[in-house]
This record gives C-alpha cells, structure tokens and sequence, in this order.
C-alpha cells in the first residue's frame, strides 16, 4: 500500500548492516543458474489496477515491475540504466534528457521509441499518477529530437539528483500506441499490462492470482530470464499466508505478508530466509501526529514530554520484533545524503515527562489524570494497531488517559486529515525517493483540507515552508542535503510530527529462491535474474 | 395455473420492496465517513490534493448525494450496476466472476448440513438420552461453539502443513492448467475443507433442531394412533413423524438459504476463496458502492424467491397450507 526509493551513498553499507539482521546473503557466483520453474508469490492486498504510470505503490510495482520498466532502476551500486541509457541536464536545470535504449520492442511487438515516453510523461505522470503530479508540476514538453532521445523541459529548475530518485518508482513509460486516443482511465490495458519487461502478462483474476510468463524477446538477451512463470497469489489471512510458506505453495511472501509472530517463527525455520535486505527503498515512519489546534498540544513542552513518554527500544523489541530503529526526523538513516542523525532527541525518562508535564501547567489531577486525549490510530496492520496500544499505555503511565478511537482506512483519512477530528493519531507513512516529493508534505503548510499524509495538524512555519520550497529546486546537490539536515533539525526541535520509528518492510523467502533480494527495492524490481533451485 | 398467478403476484409486490431497499441501502452507506476515492488514496500510499479532486470529479463524487443517488437509481431501473473504480470494471462483471465460488462452496455446506444435520437429529431423537444421543449432542454443541476461523486454520495445520494432503487455499492450482476431470478433481479438493468449516457449524443447526422436533412430534396424537394401527417403526419415523418434524428445520434452510450470497466473510478469507462475502466486507471497507449495491439487489433478489420456494415448499409437505 505504499511505496517509497531512497537515496544511496556511503551510507548504505551501514544502514544495510543495520536492518540486515537474519537475511541470508546466498552466494549467486558459487551456483550455475537453472532455467525455468514457476515462482509463487503472495500478496495480501490487491490493488486491481497493474498500471504502474497511473498508480504509484509497490502493491503495483511488485506485480507490474516485471512486465513493465521504467527508464533507470536502483542496484546497491547505484543507479542502473534500464530503458534509458544515459541522462544528463542543462546547466539551469530546465532542461533534462535521456537517452533511450535502442532495439527494446514491447510485448505486441512495436518499438519502444521517444513517443512512449512523451506521451506517458506528459499525459499519466504529470496528469494522473499520485505524487508525481507533483513532482511533474513544471513539466512543460518532452520533446524528441530523435526517436531514441527524450528531452524534458521544465519551467523551473528540476534538480537532478530528485529527478533520478524519482524515476525508479515515478518514471514507467507505457506504450503510446495503446492509450492515445483512449479515456486513459479506463483504457483495458490498465489491468492487462503491455510493457518490455522480462516477463508477459497473461492473466488476472481478480482476489485470486495474476499469472506472467517468460518473455522469449527480452532485451537483455536469450538467457533472460531464468523463471518460466511468476505467478501472484492473494492471500488475505496472514495465518493462511504462512502456512501456505510451511507447505511450499508459496515461496515468497513480501511487504510484511505473514503476522510478526510468525516471522518471528520461520526466522528460525532453515527452509525460509527472513529480513529486511532489498526493502531499504521502502523505509517506513511509524508517527504521533498531533492536532496543534488543541491548546494543551500546540505547547511545545507537551509534545516534547509526549515523546519522552515513549519508551521506543522497548516498542521496537516488542512491536517490530528488532526489525527497525529509532527515527530521528523527516529522513530516514537509508536517505543517503539528505540524512543526519546530528538532531536534538528525547531519550526515554518517565520523571522528566511528569516534570515537564508539571511545568506546562497540567499537574495530575487527584485521579492521577492530567488531561485527556483522543486518539485515532491508522488500520494499516499489525504495526500501527500495536502502535496505537503502546502509546496509550506509555502516556497512562504519565497522567495522560488516552482514549483509542478504533475506525477503517476512510474514516480514519476523514476524521484526521479532512475533519480533524482528533487530539492524537498515529500512522505510518512511507519515504518516497526524495524529501521533495513526500515527507516534506508533512511538515509544509497550505495542502487543501482532506488531503491524506499531508500537514493538517495546524502547524505552520514561515521559514520551513520557504525552505522546503527552495529546497525542491536547489541545483547543487550540497546546498540542498544542507538545507535538509536544517529541516530535519527544526523538526526534531518542533515536533510538528513525532517520526518515532523507521522500519523497512520483511520478507519471507523460500531458500528455493536463487539471486533474491539482491537491489534495494527488490519487490518492486524486474526479477530477470532470479532463479529457482529445484 | 394459480400457481403462476400467484407467483405473478409475489413478483410485483417485490418491485416496489427492492426499490425501496435500493434507495435505503445507497443513503445508509452515504452516511460512513470516507468515500471510495479516500479508500483508493490510502491503499496507494497517498496522493496529491490536485490527484484527489480530480478523481473524484471523474467518479461523480463531487455531486450532491440527491443528485448521485437519481443517477444511480436511473440507471439502476434500467438494470445498469454501474462501474466498479475498485475494480475498475463493470458491477456485472465484478460480480459475475465471483457468484460461482460462492454458490458451489454454499450449496455445497448447505446440502452436507442439511443431510447430516437432519439424519443425525432424527437419529439423536429416536434413542433419546441414550450414549449415541448424548455423543451426537455433544458433537453437536463443540461444531455449534467453534468459531469457524479457528476450525478453519486448524485444518490447515493439520491437513496442509503437517500432513500435505490438501491445499491450504484458493479455488484451484494456479500454475497447474488442468482441464477435464482432472481440473474437477483438483477444484473438488480445494473446496473440501472450506466447504467442512463451513457445514460444520450449520450442521449442529440442524441437528438440534430436528431432534427437538422430531422429539416433540413423536409425542402428538395421530403418532399414537398410527402406532395403534400397527404401522412399523420405520413407516412411523419416515412417514409420519420425518415429514412433520422437517417444517421448523425447513424454515431454517430457507433462512439460510437467504443468506447463501453472502457467503462467509471468514471462511472465504482464511481459504482465500473469491467469493462474494469477501467481495461484500472489501466493498464496504473501500466504500464501492456500486458493487455492494449490486450485491445487495442481488441479496435481496434471492431473499424473495427464496421466500416463495419456502412457501411452495410448505404446501407441498403439509397439504393443510394452502398459498394465498
């Protein structure tokens, strides 16, 4: 239900080292490929539609990434050319080209060509795909000077480095021929996917299964890729999902698809390798998220109490089974070079809360309580329902009486982000390539009432929404990570938002499964060399 | 042919009851906080305000609830279900490809409920308080009492984890593409631990029902007098005894019978079956109110022919009943 890329530097090696904590690392150079075989994978959701320039999610790449690229993918090493070759930008940074793979054909047969690309960017991503509305917003033509050369102009300078972490995710071309002059909306090829990918789509049947199968023309030559067939299957039980694991009818299992007892369970079952490695794209916040028009919360000495109320290691050991860390702002520690862990913090200390508390003016009452909040907690699983617990628990035990206010994922985007009807609320929201073009929104003021994951707490700074804004087109990519570390401080200072815990998503994977796992949004990644030991 | 003027008759006096469950339904699911494009939005992870409106100016949400609630109901009585923005496809559709799953796995429970719930009663019955009464009760109340989940996955474990007899779930083997018998076999495999779960607790329905009516019945007067005239045990049980006591139990399966499109929202989940309960409990959690419209016409359809039959049925069993 989320997606996000992040950016890789030298960080990497160590935030790697840091989630990395029981996956398996298989040595791919020691064994010779098999060809053939049918990978099962479960999904728990489904998102119906397996167009990936309409709707941007991993639900949809982990399907779509194999039948549908995108022009540049991420590796551990750094970006890799897919159906772009090379790119580069103008000096101003209004102008960004591509050069574009030659000899690609998609699934009917057609050339891949500088069209596909013009059309796609200018009619799906900068007109209808979430986020990268935004992203695309000064996007004013691409042109093609020839049909294997692609130039974006921009009424205002685009930075490079956004543009390039953006692309993995937001930049799927589809094929021109196929949509122009349809209502794209509903064009049938919206769930019946035409791409260039590795694998062909064959079937959808919705709750059920998608089925993909090998495509013989892949462009990266003949011996890709090695499995016969994909199939996806729709699981929505995670007792059933990790049980069809156990009985080998599935042999992967992604984005947190069985419950947190039961990773904890085939973590040590040596049939199955369990973590975190390929998910460093896909970092995750869970929050408190507070409602500034409450006077008791808009005192800051309040929020700073809240948050050091929060026993978080304990909640990381307990909720995520150790599977994640502490957060330390609006960037996750996988944010490459945007990141800084240099940020004020608010270690666990449950008498410096009640003093805090005290000083505020909200001593206990002679109940022990010192005021009320009602809180809305996030339905998005296991993560945030237990969340939600912890921190009514943690805040009771300083005088707070939280009360839970249990709603589904309409009421509650509704009731915090349209009514704002809520003290408290807690969620989880996914770091998307760049600061630019997602977390920034949490922080930035002016998003019309009822957008979701956006500021509707009623906080609002002059001087972080001017920074955020000069941010998103700073050319140097120096001067832009600094004008992060600055937002990410203001905001562990501020606490607008408590971004209390990062954590990447988990596989379970079949040990049958050769080469998995191996780029940093691996789910969501082409899978052209992946293998099947059987 | 009454029969036909009478059944003529419940048909019409249907149309306005539909209508008006039609109306009733679209303004009570209004009334949830979220709509569709809100449920969208948070299964993609988040959009943009720009994304937003104009998805909801696409679905025609930005209307008065008057103004959709004519539209729906236009195209409704020209028996248009709409689109599904799910799904994205047609209601019909959506719905077509689901109603299978349901009525095998249904009919299915039902028919195995139905036979062992009223052979076992009336046997509980006939030694009442007896040791094959008291352990086909007791059978009958842990089935009653065990929530289907539970008896769902401890199937699994057993049967698909520890034993690998039967697959954990879906309809049939997706990568297997059999045709002919053998698809029927692997499809009648996938099915028979649903279809336990599920009959399984109808089944202590039945049974209890049967044995108490069947107990009470065998007390009346013209058994006593069928028994004075000498008629055998067996004539007795079948013949006169069976056919009263089945009115109360028949009751019951047309009830459930109403309730048959509904499926089961747990057992459908934990066997990741395509049915139409899991395509109900999805629909309102995604505030699809075009598919769970069409689901509830097609309920409500049921429902009323499934009333009908009853009545039919009731005459044909106790000639003293006569349709009107």
């Amino acid at each position: 239900m989320n997606i996000s890329t992040g950016r890789f530097g030298p960080l990497l090696a160590g935030a790697m080292a840091a989630f990395a904590v029981t996956a398996a690392a298989v040595d791919a150079d020691a064994q010779e490929p098999k060809r053939g075989g049918t990978a099962i994978i479960q999904m728990k959701g489904e998102q119906r539609i397996l167009n990936p320039a309409l709707r941007a999610s991993t639900g949809v790449y982990y399907i779509t990434g194999k039948i549908v690229e995108p022009l540049i993918d991420k590796s551990y090493d750094g970006y890799e050319p897919v159906l772009a070759t090379e790119w580069s930008s103008s000096e101003d940074g209004l102008e960004i080209t591509f050069k574009l793979r030659e000899g690609v054909k998609w699934h009917d047969g057609e050339d891949f060509t500088c069209d596909d690309v013009s059309f796609t960017a200018m009619n799906m991503w900068k007109e209808l795909l979430n986020y990268s509305t935004t992203l695309q917003q000064n996007l004013e033509a691409v042109d093609c000077p020839d049909p294997h050369t692609a130039v974006f102009k921009y009424s205002k300078p685009m930075p490079m480095d956004l543009m390039l972490a953006a692309m993995p995710d937001l930049g799927h071309p589809m094929p021109a021929h196929l949509y122009e002059g349809t209502d794209i909306l509903k064009n049938e090829h919206n769930t019946a996917p035409v791409g260039t990918g590795p694998f062909k789509f064959v079937e959808y049947q919705r709750g059920q299964y998608v089925i993909a199968e090998r495509n013989d023309d892949y462009w990266r030559g003949e011996e890709y890729p090695y499995l016969d067939r994909i199939v996806w299957r729709f699981i929505t039980d995670s007792s059933a999902a990790a049980a069809a694991l156990e009985a080998g009818e599935v042999h992967e299992s992604g984005f947190i698809g069985v419950s947190m007892a039961d990773v904890e369970r085939l973590s040590e079952d040596d049939r199955f390798d369990v973590g975190t490695k390929g998910y460093e794209n896909n970092v995750a916040h869970s929050t408190v998220e507070f409602n500034h028009r409450n006077p008791i919360l808009a005192d800051l000495k309040v929020r700073q109490a809240i948050y050091h109320a929060l026993d978080i290691d304990a909640a990381i050991e307990t909720i995520m089974r150790g599977y994640a860390k502490p957060g330390r702002g609006p960037v996750p520690s996988t944010g490459g070079a945007n990141y800084t862990d240099d940020v004020p913090t608010y270690p666990f200390d449950i008498e410096k809360a009640k003093a805090m508390l005290d000083e505020a003016g909200y001593p206990a009452g002679d109940d022990g309580v010192r005021f009320k909040l009602r809180h809305r907690p996030a339905p998005w699983g296991e993560y945030t329902q237990l969340w939600a617990e912890f921190y009514a628990q943690s805040l009771k035990k300083v005088g707070i009486d939280v009360e839970i206010l249990t709603n589904d994922a309409p009421g509650f985007l509704t009731g915090v982000y349209r009514d704002h009807d809520f003290d408290t609320a807690n969620g989880w929201h996914q770091f998307r390539a760049d600061p630019a073009v997602s977390t920034m929104v949490w922080l930035r003021s002016g998003s019309p009432n009822g957008t979701p994951w956006t500021n509707q707490f009623g906080w609002q700074s002059d001087e972080v929404d001017a920074m955020i804004d000069a941010a998103a087109s700073e050319l140097d990519p120096e001067k832009r990570a600094e004008m992060y570390h600055e937002l990410q401080r203001i905001s562990m200072a501020e606490l607008p938002v408590i971004f209390a815990i990062e954590h990447p998503f988990i596989s379970v994977t079949s040990k049958k499964l050769i080469n998995h796992h191996n780029t940093p949004r691996w789910n969501s990644s082409s899978w052209y060399d992946l293998w099947l030991d059987q | 042919m009454p029969i036909l003027i009478y059944a003529l008759r419940r048909a019409l006096q249907a149309v306005p009851v539909i209508i008006l469950i039609m109306i009733g339904a679209f303004l009570l699911l209004k009334l949830a906080p979220g709509d569709t494009v809100d449920a969208l939005v948070g299964d993609m992870g988040g959009a943009d305000a720009q994304f937003i409106a104009r998805l909801r100016a696409e679905y025609g949400l930005d209307q008065p609830i008057w103004v959709q609630l004519w539209r729906y109901m236009i195209k409704f009585l020209q028996f248009d279900f709409g689109w599904s923005f799910v799904y994205e496809q047609p209601v019909s559709v959506v719905l077509m490809e689901r109603i299978g799953t349901t009525l095998m796995l249904m009919a299915a429970s039902l028919f195995f409920a139905f036979t062992f719930g009223v052979g076992l009663g009336a046997i509980a019955a006939r030694k009442a308080y007896s040791t094959t009464d008291n352990v086909i009760s007791t059978l009958g109340l842990v089935f009653y009492a065990t929530p289907s989940f539970f008896l769902s996955l401890m199937m699994i474990v057993v049967f698909s984890v520890k034993l690998g007899w039967l697959p954990v779930g879906g309809i049939k083997t997706v990568a297997g593409f059999y045709t002919g018998w053998k698809h029927v076999w692997d499809v009648a495999l996938h099915l028979v631990m649903p279809t336990a779960a599920l009959s399984l607790i109808y089944l202590a329905f039945y049974l209890r029902l049967m044995r108490a009516s069947v107990l009470e019945v065998a007390e009346l007067d013209y058994v006593r007098t069928a028994r004075a005239k000498g008629a055998g045990e067996a004539r007795l049980m079948f013949h006169h005894i069976m056919r009263n006591a089945l009115l109360p139990v028949i009751t019951l399966l047309g009830l459930q019978f109403s309730t048959l499109l509904g499926g089961s929202v747990v057992v459908e989940s934990v066997f990741s079956l395509p049915g139409l309960g899991s395509l109900a409990y999805q629909s309102v959690v995604q505030r699809d109110l075009n598919t769970l419209m069409g689901i509830i016409f097609m309920s409500s359809v049921v429902v009323v022919a499934v009333n009908f039959l009853t009545d039919l049925l009731y005459a044909r069993l106790d000639s003293r009943i006569e349709l009107a």
